[in-house]
């Protein structure tokens, strides 16, 4: 937005006074103000399109039903929102998107986080009588091992398309065709791997319903049934941060949030769905400590070639055997026979214990990590 | 980074991206990279010797061969003073030896650079007269400036490009280090460094001692310790006798991996606190099973210096213990064997820790740069970029506003000195190495997220179409490649990402890492080992 704005628009909404910066669209205004027109094709990272006419508004003395996403706010404009006739065009809306859409909520994985959901509910919309054309499409045919489709279910919102064109910047997804035979593609109609996907999941986080949805969480993260953890990514340094949805103390799902600071929405195919080593069967469970070691702990025997097994022992085994061979070579041989691999993996409140532990209990300086790798 | 990331989405006019493969390795940086050229029209010159994904979005992509930067930027200045377009008023303000600078760069017109880089030079005319129009510029740079026997002055010469153009201290500009791993800002800030005590005071300093020896109860020594790569040969050398390593596996992710397996078996006590049993445990005497990420609290730094507080959202298997839990556990036997002897007066000579917000209180305390991060601030849902030197402070997002740390920006004047090795009649080709998107590091994470594995489950070294028809291997043929410290085989990708003489190597696959060729050459000053550029022969494998 220009940075020069300095007259704000003053105009009524719902017969409330409001002032919104220069600029401002009508929904941006009302949102503004604390009041809601429901949406569907809108999102505020997102340019505006005006394809859903979910958002349309009374304008006094403008012709017909506005769209709030799209009509630009004014000076002295009157809006009602709520008017017989804007509700009435979205409970239209809302039927013909159900007449067509599958009557799959009891198992849909958007289910209770699926904003086509929550306005039928708001709305009041009766499933439609059996009848009317319905599209078939096989579900879930892409080979993208993250990403699954289910075109369905699919409102040609175009949020996904985009996403990735907008947020990604990869022009993944478009539509083919038109009317009613409008169909959400990859690329030339190709699996999305060959029309350049980077499996970030952008076209998922931004999608309002259950057409694009997270192939790793099929069956087990229905929002209802998951607890969400704010935590930063454990891959690179650019430091975005996102929710592990967490059920059964198993992370089943990383989702993305407008709140993050650095990132946003948008997370790369490591952060969106490279969790699932946490819970690897390879993770250790127990300490290990070289057999060998447990017989003559004390001696300083030099064993050649670590020869002997690595076994099971408990922490007071482990750790008692550790204190005591690092304090033998530090009395023997001096601290700076000792040194320290820090972890860039690992906490800055680890880290600084990693560095006051080489330094005063250890007592040497040799101590780095793997900032140079 | 001295700037942040959003000057990058929002102010940069010009984005110069040198030995970073931002969307493969910084993703969502990569993408607002992206965004900025697209969308708001910014221009992009990427420096790289491979045509990497971001290159085919850049107004202007230089392939300079691998280790030619200096000679690269060096050329990129000399045009810029050759037309009169550097920022004067700043090199006059807030800058030093501009002069001596002038005098090396007069030597690397466009010819001469195009010599040594391989760039026309017409292309360095037009990437400097880009640069100088479209200021604020940001540069954004990674390993692929610092991993050569000349990284530190590689860095300096980025510096210079900026002081130059006048693009430091200012919103969209910025010299910006792309930090690889999650935390390495916050393991350097925290003292993991042999240099530095947390903060960046150094143990050389005897002020800085006398404040942590009172903080901590003992005499601490006043020698710097050895880096890591060192640590490894005093350990070869039977110097080193006990080693502590925390989640980090060396027989990956070091160079020359032959000399690393035989550095720790003469090692006499390896000490491993992992999450898997990765190859380095595997070698150790004692490994402690540690938590995961998801199953921990605290705080981490990002490449912007953002702190900001993770979570724990799950429990860790079995027995495995956060790292902090492992460490007290440690000191507080060690202590009682008598390991060292503290001045229990000293107000943090004790490991009696309950959880990491009472370890953040002690980096307050002791960490300038820190000492405003409080845990209340991160729990309320603020994120704060350092240095944040009190409790009010809203923290930084650009560096060096209004003077440097040390008061004028130098430049400091280097010439371009070719790699340690290059390439000759028994290993002809160069190689380069790095990491691919799919995969981290030394691969511990991702060979076991499945899907990641399953997109890219084994290693692939690229090969320009050349050279592959010269040695007779096909695109997804195996490849055998040799350099004077050992051989590795892999499948041949055969594409024009490189160029003939090149060749490109990850080492995230441990049977074929490619660190089992690189040079464990150097830098002198940093002692950063040159991965970039090393030299190799290849055949059909």
């Amino acid at each position: 937005m220009d940075k020069k704005t300095t007259m704000p628009i003053n105009l009524t909404i719902n017969g409330k006074p409001v002032s919104a910066p220069e600029g401002s669209t009508i929904l941006e205004a009302a949102r503004g103000a604390g009041i809601r027109i429901p949406t569907l094709c809108h999102h505020p990272d997102l340019t505006n399109v005006g394809a859903c006419r979910l958002c349309v508004v009374t304008v006094e003395k403008a012709r017909g039903l506005q769209t709030a996403c799209t009509t630009p706010a004014a000076g002295g404009m009157v809006v009602n929102t709520e008017s017989q006739e804007a509700r009435e065009t979205r409970r239209f809306v809302l039927e013909m998107l159900l007449s067509d859409h599958p009557n799959e909520c009891m198992v849909c994985e958007t289910n209770g986080d699926c904003e086509l959901q929550d306005l039928a509910y708001e709305y009041e919309v009766p499933w439609p009588a059996a009848g009317a054309t319905h599209h078939k499409y096989e579900v879930d045919t892409d080979p993208n091992p993250f990403v699954a489709i289910d075109r369905n279910k699919c409102i040609v919102c175009g949020r996904c398309v985009r996403a990735c064109d907008e947020i990604q910047n990869r022009e993944v997804w478009n539509f083919a065709n038109r009317g009613f035979k409008t169909r959400l593609v990859a690329g030339a109609d190709q699996p999305m791997l060959e029309a350049r996907c980077e499996s970030c999941g952008q076209c998922v986080a931004y999608c309002p319903v259950g057409a694009l949805y997270d192939k790793m969480s099929v069956g087990v993260a229905r929002a209802n049934k998951v607890e969400k953890v704010r935590t930063v990514c454990s891959y690179c340094g650019v430091g975005c941060s996102f929710d592990l949805n967490v059920r059964d103390d198993r992370v089943v799902r990383v989702t993305s949030t407008a709140k993050a600071p650095v990132n946003g929405m948008a997370l790369c195919v490591k952060g969106r769905y490279g969790y699932d080593y946490v819970h690897h069967t390879d993770r250790l469970t127990k300490p290990l400590v070289r057999r060998d070691l447990l017989s003559s702990s004390t001696s300083d025997e030099r064993r050649s070639g670590r020869s002997s097994d690595l076994v099971e022992v408990d922490w007071d085994t482990a750790l008692n055997l550790v204190a005591r061979k690092l304090t033998d070579i530090k009395s023997s041989h001096g601290g700076d026979a000792i040194a320290f691999f820090a972890s860039a993996k690992c906490t800055n409140e680890e880290n600084y214990l990693f560095n006051k532990f080489t330094r005063q209990v250890l007592g040497t300086n040799n101590i780095d990590h793997c900032a140079r790798l | 980074m001295t700037n942040s990331i959003r000057d990058i989405t929002e102010e940069s006019r010009s984005i110069f991206i040198i030995g970073s493969n931002t969307t493969e390795q910084h993703p969502v940086i990569g993408i607002k990279v992206r965004r900025a050229r697209r969308r708001r029209g910014a221009r992009l010159i990427v420096a790289d010797p491979r045509r990497i994904d971001i290159a085919n979005y850049a107004d202007l992509h230089l392939r300079h061969k691998p280790g030619s930067d200096i000679a690269l930027l060096n050329g990129l200045m000399h045009v810029i003073v050759r037309e009169g377009l550097q920022d004067q008023k700043f090199i006059d303000g807030r800058t030093e030896g501009f002069d001596e600078l002038r005098t090396v760069i007069g030597k690397y017109d466009p010819k001469v650079a195009g010599r040594i880089t391989g760039v026309a030079p017409g292309d360095i005319e037009k990437a400097a007269v880009m640069l100088a129009e479209n200021r604020p510029g940001t540069l954004l740079y990674a390993m692929g400036i610092t991993q050569h026997t000349s990284g530190v002055p590689n860095v300096m010469s980025c510096a210079n490009l900026q002081l130059l153009l006048g693009n430091l201290g200012v919103p969209g500009g910025g010299v910006n280090p792309l930090r690889g791993q999650n935390n390495v800002q916050g393991a350097c800030d925290m003292g993991g460094l042999p240099v530095f005590f947390p903060g960046y005071q150094k143990v050389t300093d005897p002020k800085a001692r006398e404040k942590f020896e009172k903080a901590w109860g003992v005499p601490l020594p006043d020698q710097a310790g050895l880096t890591l790569v060192e640590m490894v040969k005093a350990a070869g050398q039977g110097k080193i006798k006990g080693l502590f390593i925390v989640g980090e596996n060396p027989m990956t992710s070091d160079p020359d991996l032959n000399h690393v397996r035989q550095a720790l078996e003469k090692c006499e006590f390896l000490v491993v606190q992992e999450i898997f049993l990765s190859e380095t445990a595997r070698m150790a005497d004692v490994v402690f099973p540690a938590a995961s990420f998801a199953e921990k609290d605290g705080t981490f730094t990002n490449t912007e210096r953002r702190v900001q507080r993770i979570r724990r959202a799950v429990s860790s298997p079995g027995e495995a213990k956060p790292d902090s839990w492992i460490m007290a556990e440690l000191a507080k036997r060690m202590m009682a064997l008598g390991v060292a002897t503290c001045d229990a007066a000293a107000p943090y000579h004790s490991w009696d820790y309950v959880q990491p917000p009472q370890v953040l209180i002690e980096i307050n305390s002791l960490t300038p740069s820190y000492a405003g991060i409080e845990w209340a601030r991160l729990e309320g849902g603020q994120s704060l970029q350092w240095p944040v030197p009190n409790r009010d402070h809203p923290g930084t997002p650009i560096l060096h506003t209004e003077k440097f740390t040390r008061g004028k920006g130098r430049f400091v004047a280097v010439d371009h000195t070719p790699p340690a090795e290059l390439p000759d009649e028994q290993y002809p080709l160069i190689l380069t190495t790095g990491r691919v998107i799919y995969h981290w590091h030394g691969g511990e994470m991702t060979h076991r997220a499945r899907n990641l594995q399953a997109m890219c489950p084994e290693a692939l070294v690229e090969v320009h179409p050349k050279d592959a028809a010269r040695a007779g291997i096909g695109d997804g043929k195996p490849i055998k490649v040799a350099s004077r410290r050992g051989e590795i085989t892999a499948k041949a990708q055969v594409t024009d990402r490189v160029e003939p003489g090149l060749i490109f190597a990850n080492f995230h696959f441990a049977e074929s890492a490619a660190n089992f060729l690189t040079n464990p050459a150097l830098d002198p000053e940093a002692k950063i080992p040159e991965f970039k550029v090393c030299a190799v022969r290849i055949e059909k494998g």
